[in-house]
Parts: C-alpha cells; sequence; structure tokens
C-alpha cells in the first residue's frame, strides 16, 4: 500500500473529532491537557489570593469560604497531576512522537486510541461537572484518605467526592488503554533497522512511563472500586467501625503514587534529552546508561512508596526499610542528571527556547531532585511531612516536568505540528517571565515550611504561631509571584496561536536533528512519510568526526 | 533551624541534626552540579563555526565521571541513612518511661486532651479535659496515646518536631519531652474536612509549680471537667 | 468509515503479532489490578479469624460446579484454537468458541442463582466486610466472564465469515486468565473457612 492511498477525502467531522490519526489524537489530549491547566492555573491564583490577603474578595472568584479553599487545592492537585502533566508529557507527546520517532504511519491500534482519548474526555467533563453539583467539588485532598473520602457525613460533598474517584478511575482506565498502544507500538512496529538502540531516548521513555504506570495503577483502581463501594453502600472496607482499614487506601494510593511521580518525570527527562542533543549538536553521553537507569528508577519506585506514611501509623520499623530504598532511589536519578550535564561537555550549544527551557529543567529539577532527600530521610521527615517544604519541593520537581520540560518540548516540535516556526523574541521573554517568578514562588514556601507551615489552610490568622507578619510577607512574595508567572504565559499563548497560522514556514527539518520524525515534512499529512523510512543509526549522531554536516539522520545511508 | 523555628522538645535537635546533615551532604552535590552544568553551558556556547566534540560517553574513561560522584553519592546515602534511622529509632521506636501520660483525641474539628489530675493517673476520676489546650510541665517525660473519633488527622507540634497521624480504630502511643516554657501552635496536620482550616490547638509548657496551681485553680469544678 | 489499515499494524519487530503482545499486556494490567483486590482482602482476612463463620454460609458444590465449568471451558477454547490453527477448520473451531460461550452462560446462571439465595438469606454485600469482598472480587470477575462471552460470540461470527482467525487464539488467552483468576478466588473466597 502506498501513502497515496490515504488521501480519501475527509469531512471535518472526521478529520478532527473522530479521527484515528495518531497525531490529531495526540493534539486533542495536548489541547484538552492546556484547558484543563488553564482551570488548574485559575484555581491556584484563586486560593493563592486568599492565602496572601485572607478574607479578601479575590477578583474573578469572589470570597472564598473554607469549603471552596479545600475543593480548590484539591482539585488543583488533582488535574495538574492526572488532566495536565499525564495526557500532555504521555498522551500527547507519546501519540504525536512515537510513530513519527520510529518511522511508521501510526498506531498499531488506531481505534483503540481514539477510544482512550474519548475516555479521558469524559473523565475531564466529569471532573468539570462535580465542581458544580450539591455540595462542590470534592475537598479531601488529592490523596483522598478515607473515612474522609468515604463518607459524606465527613465530607460535605456527596456527589463531588464520587464524581472525583469516578472521573480518576475512567482517567486510569484512558491511560491504560493508551498504555498498551504505545508499548505495543514500540515494540512492534519500528522502522527496518531501528534496533534497541536506536530507539529515541523520549520514545523508551514514554514506553518504560506506561509500563510503570500498567504496573502500579491496578491495585489503586481496585481500590477505587473500594471507595466507590464504600460511598456508596457503606460496606466499610477501609472504615475501622465495620472491620475496614483506612491504612489499607494509603498504600493501595502511594504504591500508584510513587511510581506515578516517575510516570510523568521519564517522559520529562526524555523530551530534554532529545532537546539537548539537537541544540548541542551532541551524541547523547552513555546512551545505555540513560536507559539502564530510566530502568533501575522504575524497578525501584515501586519499594519505596511507604515514604509518604512515615508518621501515618504504619509500623515504624518499617519506615526504616523504606527510607534505604528511598535513599537509594536517588542514587539512579542523579547518575540521569549527571549524564545530561555530562552531553554538554564538548558541545556547541544554541540557544533556542527550547534548549532554554531543557537546560532550565535540568538546573530546577536539581533542587527538586535535592530537597526530596530531607522528606526521604524519616528522621527529618517527621518534621517535614505534610508542610509547605513537601509543596515546595513536589513543586519543585512537577514544575520542571509538567511546564518547563512541556514547554522545551512545545518550542521543540512546534515546526513539526504546525509547519511553521514560533518566535523566538517572544519564546525568551516567555522563558524569562516562567523562570524567575517560578524561583520567586517556591522558595519562599520552603522557608515557610521550615518554618513550620502545614498543608491546606485556608487562612493561618487561627495558628497564632504561624500568623506573624514575616511569614504573611512571605505568603504576599509567592502569590505576586505566581500572578506574575502566569500573566508570562501571555506571549506564549499569543505567540503559539499567531506563529500557528501566521509564522514563519518551517521546513522538513528546522532544527538540523537526526531522529526520523525530521524526515517527514512539516506538518506530516496523515500516513506520516513520503516514503516510510529505514533506520540506519542510533537518534545522536551529531557532529561526527569525518563528515560535512554536523549530523547524521537515522534514515539516511 | 533554631532561627526559623523554636526547639522545644528533647528530640528537636536530632531531627533538625539530621536536616543540617542533609544540607551539608546534599547542598555541596547540589552546588557541584549547578556550578558544573553552568560552567558548561558558558563554556560549550556556540562560538563561530566551531564543531562539538564527538563523545559516546561509553568509553572507561568517559564512564569514570559519571561512576566516581555515583559511588560517592552512595556513600553520602549511607551516612544519611545511618543518621536518620538513628533519630527516627530515638523518636518514634523508643519508648522511654513516661512520667505523665496524656490522652489526645481528634475530631472533626477540634483536639481533646485528657490530662492526668492531681493523682498523676491517666483515667482516673481527677482527669482534666481540656478542648484545643494541652498542658504539660517542662522537662517531664510524657506519653501520649493518640486517637482519633472520625476520619484521619495529625497531632503535630512544630516546636517539638513532633508529627504523628491519628488513626480511627486505634490507639497510637508515643512520648515527647519538652525543654522550654512557653506557648505554641499545635496543628493537624492531615486534611480532615471543612474545618481542618481551624483545627488548632496551644500546647502551654509550665513549670511544675505553675502546672500545680493551674490543677488547684481547677480543683474547685474539676469533678465538672472530668471524665 | 473506511479506516485504511495502517501499515504500523503489520510490522513485528519483536517477532511476536501485535495483537499477542497486546493481550499479554492487557493480561499483565489486569493481573495487577486483581491482584490489588485480593492483596486487600487478605490482610484484612489476617486480622478478622470471624470471617471463617462467614465464609462457611458460601455454597462450596457450587462453587466447585463454577469451577469445573470454567475449566471446561477453558478446554473448548483450547480447542477451538487447534481446530483453527492446527486444521485451519474455522468451522468447528467457530463451534468449540460457541461451546465456550455456553461455558461463561452457565457460570453465570449457576453464579445467579447461588447469589439470589444468599441475598434472600441475609447475605448481602453490606453484611460484613466478607460479603463486600466476596461480591467485589467475583463482581469484577464476573463483569470480565460476561466480556469475554460477548468477545467470544463476535469472534466466532467473525471466522465463519473467513476474518481475523488470529482472533481465535487471543481470545483463548484471555479465557484462560478468567479462568486462573477464578481458580485464585474459589479457594480465597469458598474453602478457607
Amino acid at each position: 500500500m502506498s501513502s497515496a492511498e490515504h488521501h480519501h477525502e475527509q469531512s471535518i467531522w472526521e478529520k478532527y473529532i473522530f479521527s484515528v490519526d495518531h497525531k490529531v489524537i495526540g493534539m486533542q489530549y495536548m489541547f484538552t491537557g492546556i484547558a484543563m491547566a488553564l482551570i488548574g492555573g485559575f484555581f491556584v491564583y484563586v486560593f493563592r489570593m486568599q492565602l496572601a490577603f485572607p478574607g479578601m474578595s479575590v477578583p474573578g472568584f469572589g470570597t472564598v469560604n473554607p469549603m471552596e479553599y479545600n475543593s480548590l487545592v484539591t482539585n488543583h492537585g488533582s488535574i495538574m497531576i492526572f488532566w495536565v502533566a499525564m495526557p500532555v508529557l504521555i498522551a500527547a507527546f507519546g501519540n504525536f512522537l512515537i510513530p513519527l520517532m520510529i518511522g511508521c504511519d501510526d498506531m498499531v491500534f488506531p481505534r483503540l486510541n481514539r477510544l482512550s482519548y474519548q475516555i479521558f474526555l469524559v473523565s475531564a467533563i466529569i471532573l468539570i461537572i462535580s465542581f458544580f453539583v450539591q455540595g462542590g467539588g470534592f475537598g479531601g485532598a488529592w490523596t483522598s484518605y478515607p473515612p474522609l473520602s468515604a463518607k459524606s457525613e465527613y465530607n460535605l460533598t456527596p456527589w463531588g467526592a464520587s464524581l472525583w474517584l469516578l472521573a480518576v478511575a475512567l482517567e486510569f482506565v484512558a491511560f491504560l488503554i493508551g498504555g498498551i498502544n504505545f508499548i505495543t507500538t514500540l515494540m512492534n512496529s519500528r522502522a527496518p533497522g531501528m534496533k534497541m538502540y536506536d530507539i529515541p531516548i523520549v520514545c523508551w521513555m514514554i514506553v518504560i512511563a506506561s509500563i510503570l504506570f500498567m504496573a502500579s495503577v491496578g491495585p489503586l483502581i481496585a481500590g477505587a472500586v473500594m471507595l466507590g463501594f464504600d460511598q456508596v453502600y457503606s460496606i466499610g472496607f477501609f472504615d475501622p467501625g465495620k472491620g475496614g482499614d483506612p491504612v489499607l487506601w494509603q498504600h493501595l494510593f502511594w504504591f500508584f503514587g510513587h511510581p506515578e511521580v516517575y510516570v510523568v518525570l521519564l517522559p520529562a527527562m526524555g523530551i530534554v534529552a532529545e532537546v539537548i542533543t539537537t541544540f548541542a549538536r551532541k551524541k547523547l553521553f552513555a546512551y545505555k546508561t540513560v536507559l539502564f537507569t530510566a530502568a533501575a528508577t522504575g524497578v525501584l519506585s515501586f519499594f519505596v512508596w511507604a515514604h509518604h506514611q512515615f508518621v501515618s501509623g504504619i509500623d515504624p520499623r518499617m519506615a526504616n526499610v523504606f527510607t534505604v530504598t528511598t535513599l537509594m532511589i536517588s542514587v539512579p536519578i542523579a547518575e540521569m542528571l549527571f549524564v545530561y550535564i555530562a552531553t554538554l561537555y564538548g558541545g556547541s550549544i544554541r540557544f533556542t527556547t527550547a534548549m532554554l527551557f531543557a537546560l532550565a529543567f535540568l538546573a530546577e529539577f536539581l533542587i527538586g531532585g535535592v530537597t526530596g532527600i530531607y522528606l526521604g530521610a524519616s528522621g527529618s521527615d517527621i518534621f517535614f511531612h505534610d508542610t509547605y517544604f513537601v509543596l515546595a519541593h513536589f513543586h519543585y520537581t512537577f514544575v520542571p516536568i509538567a511546564i518547563i520540560a512541556t514547554f522545551a518540548g512545545l518550542y521543540y516540535w512546534f515546526p513539526k505540528m504546525s509547519g511553521r516556526l514560533m518566535n523566538e523574541t517572544l519564546g525568551k521573554i516567555h522563558f524569562w517571565m516562567t523562570i524567575i517568578p517560578f524561583n520567586f514562588i517556591f522558595i519562599p514556601l520552603f522557608i515557610l515550611g521550615a518554618s513550620g507551615q502545614h498543608r491546606r489552610i485556608y487562612n493561618y490568622q487561627n495558628f497564632p504561631d504561624l500568623a506573624v507578619p514575616e511569614l504573611q510577607n512571605l505568603r504576599v512574595v509567592a502569590t505576586v509571584a505566581l500572578i506574575f508567572m502566569i500573566l508570562g504565559q501571555i506571549p506564549f499563548f499569543y505567540n503559539f496561536i499567531v506563529s500557528w497560522k501566521k509564522g514563519e514556514k518551517a521546513d522538513a527539518n528546522p532544527w538540523k536533528a537526526a531522529t526520523l520524525e525530521w524526515a517527514a515534512p512539516s506538518p506530516p499529512p496523515h500516513g506520516n512519510f513520503a516514503e516510510l523510512p529505514n533506520c540506519y543509526r542510533g537518534p545522536y549522531e551529531y557532529s561526527v568526526p569525518g563528515r560535512d554536516l554536523d549530523y547524521w539522520p537515522q534514515n539516511v545511508k | 533551624m533554631e532561627a526559623l523555628l523554636l526547639r522545644a522538645s528533647s528530640y528537636a535537635a536530632d531531627v533538625d541534626g539530621v536536616i543540617h546533615l542533609i544540607t551539608l551532604l546534599a547542598g555541596f552535590w547540589f552546588i557541584v552540579a549547578e556550578v558544573v552544568l553552568f560552567y558548561f553551558i558558558f563554556k560549550f556556547r556556540k562560538k563561530n563555526n566551531e564543531k562539538a566534540q564527538y563523545i559516546t560517553g561509553e568509553k572507561k574513561e568517559e564512564m569514570k565521571w559519571i561512576h566516581w560522584p555515583h559511588n560517592l553519592i552512595i556513600v553520602c546515602d549511607i551516612v544519611l541513612v545511618f543518621f536518620a534511622i538513628k533519630a527516627w529509632y530515638h523518636i518514634k521506636q523508643e519508648l522511654p518511661d513516661p512520667d505523665f501520660t496524656v490522652k489526645i483525641t481528634g475530631q472533626q474539628w477540634a483536639w481533646r486532651m485528657q490530662h492526668p489530675g492531681p493523682d498523676k493517673q491517666l483515667d482516673t476520676a481527677d482527669d482534666i479535659e481540656l478542648v484545643d489546650e494541652l498542658r504539660v510541665v517542662v522537662g517531664k517525660t510524657y506519653h501520649y496515646k493518640l486517637e482519633s473519633l472520625d476520619v484521619m488527622h495529625s497531632f503535630s507540634v512544630p516546636v517539638f518536631r513532633l508529627k504523628q497521624d491519628a488513626i480511627p480504630g486505634r490507639t497510637i502511643t508515643g512520648w515527647f519531652k519538652p525543654t522550654r516554657t512557653g506557648a505554641f501552635d499545635i496543628q493537624c496536620a492531615e486534611m480532615c474536612g471543612i474545618g481542618h482550616g481551624i483545627m488548632g490547638a496551644r500546647i502551654i509548657i509550665e513549670t511544675e509549680e505553675e502546672h500545680q496551681k493551674w490543677m488547684e485553680s481547677l480543683s474547685g469544678n474539676s469533678v465538672a471537667q472530668a471524665l | 468509515m473506511g479506516l485504511v489499515q495502517p501499515i504500523a499494524t503489520r510490522r513485528s519487530a519483536t517477532g511476536i503479532p501485535t495483537g499477542k503482545l497486546a493481550v499479554w499486556w492487557l493480561i499483565g494490567s489486569e493481573i495487577v489490578i486483581f491482584g490489588g483486590v485480593l492483596v486487600s482482602y487478605i490482610i484484612l482476612r489476617h486480622y478478622h479469624a470471624d470471617w471463617t463463620e462467614e465464609a462457611a454460609a458460601t455454597n462450596v458444590w457450587l462453587g466447585g460446579l463454577n469451577t469445573f465449568v470454567l475449566l471446561t471451558s477453558s478446554l473448548f477454547a483450547v480447542l477451538a484454537h487447534y481446530y483453527m490453527e492446527k486444521r485451519n477448520d474455522a468451522k468447528k473451531a467457530s463451534m468449540y468458541l460457541w461451546l465456550t460461550v455456553v461455558g461463561a452462560l452457565t457460570f453465570l446462571v449457576v453464579k445467579s442463582f447461588e447469589w439470589t439465595h444468599e441475598i434472600q438469606h441475609g447475605y448481602v454485600m453490606t453484611k460484613s466486610l466478607f460479603w463486600g469482598f466476596y461480591y467485589t472480587a467475583a463482581g469484577i470477575h464476573g463483569l470480565h466472564v460476561i466480556a469475554g462471552a460477548v468477545i467470544m460470540g463476535i469472534i466466532a461470527i467473525q471466522i465463519r465469515q473467513g476474518k481475523h482467525y488470529n482472533r481465535v487464539e487471543l481470545i483463548g488467552l484471555y479465557w484462560h486468565f478468567v479462568d486462573i483468576v477464578w481458580i485464585f478466588l474459589f479457594p480465597l473466597l469458598y474453602i478457607a473457612k
């Protein structure tokens, strides 16, 4: 079959709404994810305003009552993890990139792929509906610990809690289906000649992440069914009054919850690998080490979950085991970062916007990684648990992952997606307006956390030790920085929309990159390649001695 | 840490010691990594038409740049594990003999503190129960029995560097020994519903005489206070 | 709508057919779901010696009969695969698939008798945690039986139309998995007393 056969007439409906094309589905995931990010961003704006100026009427929202505050923080967390980080990093980039980068025309199960997106969309809609039902959205934190989440007389959100749970469960199903697709596509549909170590790191990372997700989410799906039955039929799986055990949920949740961190981290690491190799014109330092450390991280991540539960009433002896495993996991992650830094050695670095974001990822993620050690060490976690220190720590991981690395990827693959270039000046303005406020938000929060400020409190006036003006000033600094960061996204959206329509035309390979997606036209038509490519070498053959060009595409003999 | 938050328990310094040690070791690696990163970014920026070097990173002499930090980090981790577990063991696993025992019950959204009365025994007729206020004597070792009536709560005293979740259906026993007088915050550090934001309490650490006086002042109506 | 089969679906870099790979990954993800339920059950049961009395009310004979029914249906699934692969006999294969479907339906009928009986005697889901697990675990398994039976029926029709022969093996794999889950559920819920 030649690719010409693909060009049958398609209605708009068929082409953009019910498409089975992996690129369109990737875009659908991306735009849904961005829309959800706007909702999550609005939530954080509202509750940060409340924290900085307690009791004020927040412009665009009004006064925030405790019920709304809880619901805002809960759903901010849920949205940013489940409806932004996962769809954008795994589903959007995975769908768009995997078939292109391994040189084939689509995913192996195109209709399953469409189904995955549709279930995901339904889950997002259910979540949004849950904000408006009687009693309001669920406010029991994104970890949803029972008995609070299990009984409406405790959480007072009878509908919100159940809809939240349903939305999360459906989202899991969507990603299970999508994950099977990613894994089988990468395993089976690679271009002729593409061996294991010729696969671009980002594809590996998305697939390893999908495997991690698949292996970790099962118990939580089971847990979600049990929690749902507790909510609706009061069976009491997690109710001590009926012989259940509320801590069991915590185990089920964190057995998923910790690998989940790596589920989103690994794709981000993959994106950064692609960007830094291209713009440093360097081969990735120790490809296999990156791959093995990713796999090691994945395996280890299944044995660290209880570090979220040191003080939650588990047997204190267990904490010792989990301290050891948790600190062990710092080794492969640190090693991966070292490899990336080593990749820059001897390079010829071009500071495009994508590269700036990728480098910022390395610099900022280091802070997130290092501060994690305070929380993995049981002795210090007794104090830091559930303080703003934890919050600042994981935002220093998740913001680099879900915001900074995503922007690196967006700026990098934008020409492939749209066929046009983004404006670099606006891009650089956007970069600095994102990175500088970001640090001004979370460094104060580290200090607040170390001063004993605990999480999920709508008004610190009720805690005399925390109501002092010095700490209040830090809260104001963080909120003002947040507003700057939100404003800083305006140049991006302007740039994105205008460039998509009117940007400078991009040729097939504007960055002179070596991976296969750049062998396809920009944007790739249905079917991707004029002629499906063969693969002759690894993905990062830059600046090979003795060649005129400083890149050697994978598909060129 | 002391600059940010006072220490008021015998083991607060142990927790802070772990924190300082991590700051020292992890901080060292952090600074090394950031300095190297920014040095590389500066040094290897694009200049004229100089071509980048071709380094696979798979030769032995190249890999050592990764292996040595790797091994050194393992050593650092072992040191950290040792001290973290040492502090943890002291705070959460050891249980020194108590001078007094108090019973702390979390419920939506208040802390009920049951103090031993003048007979110094818990669960007797002269027990004193207070809501959102815990009165303890400086320098005495206390056991707490932590319970919850409804959802998860977490008994957190930042100046003690102490935190323990309260689980419905279980009684969790721990200890603390106050080392300085004053009044400090007690928090609920686990999301427990709408009133989570107001579920604060105060711990009042006083000398033995003050404590005695306080109990005498109550003695008139201690029957009413008792359970 | 005219979906053109992508070339991707016809590649096999591993040498294993894509459909088979996907079924194995699907089974992998299902194992952890059932694993979650069963591990929760085992942990809680460990703390509740009194569940033996509850478990005594389950009907081991009907449970045993259902085990037998499922094992037999798995045999039919194997035979269907044998006739498809080795003999290339779609007619026979289709017949054996239908027999497997009959096995699935028998299982469901026995199950519904059993549950009706139990519910009438007050052993409802909310009676105690044991019954909560009993209905939840068996219920999720029952949904898999229903899904498997429906898909099997579709495939039995498709192979008579001369297409998708490879799917006989795939549904067989899935069916064995559903069977094995029951092999775990049966002793845990019925026999352990």
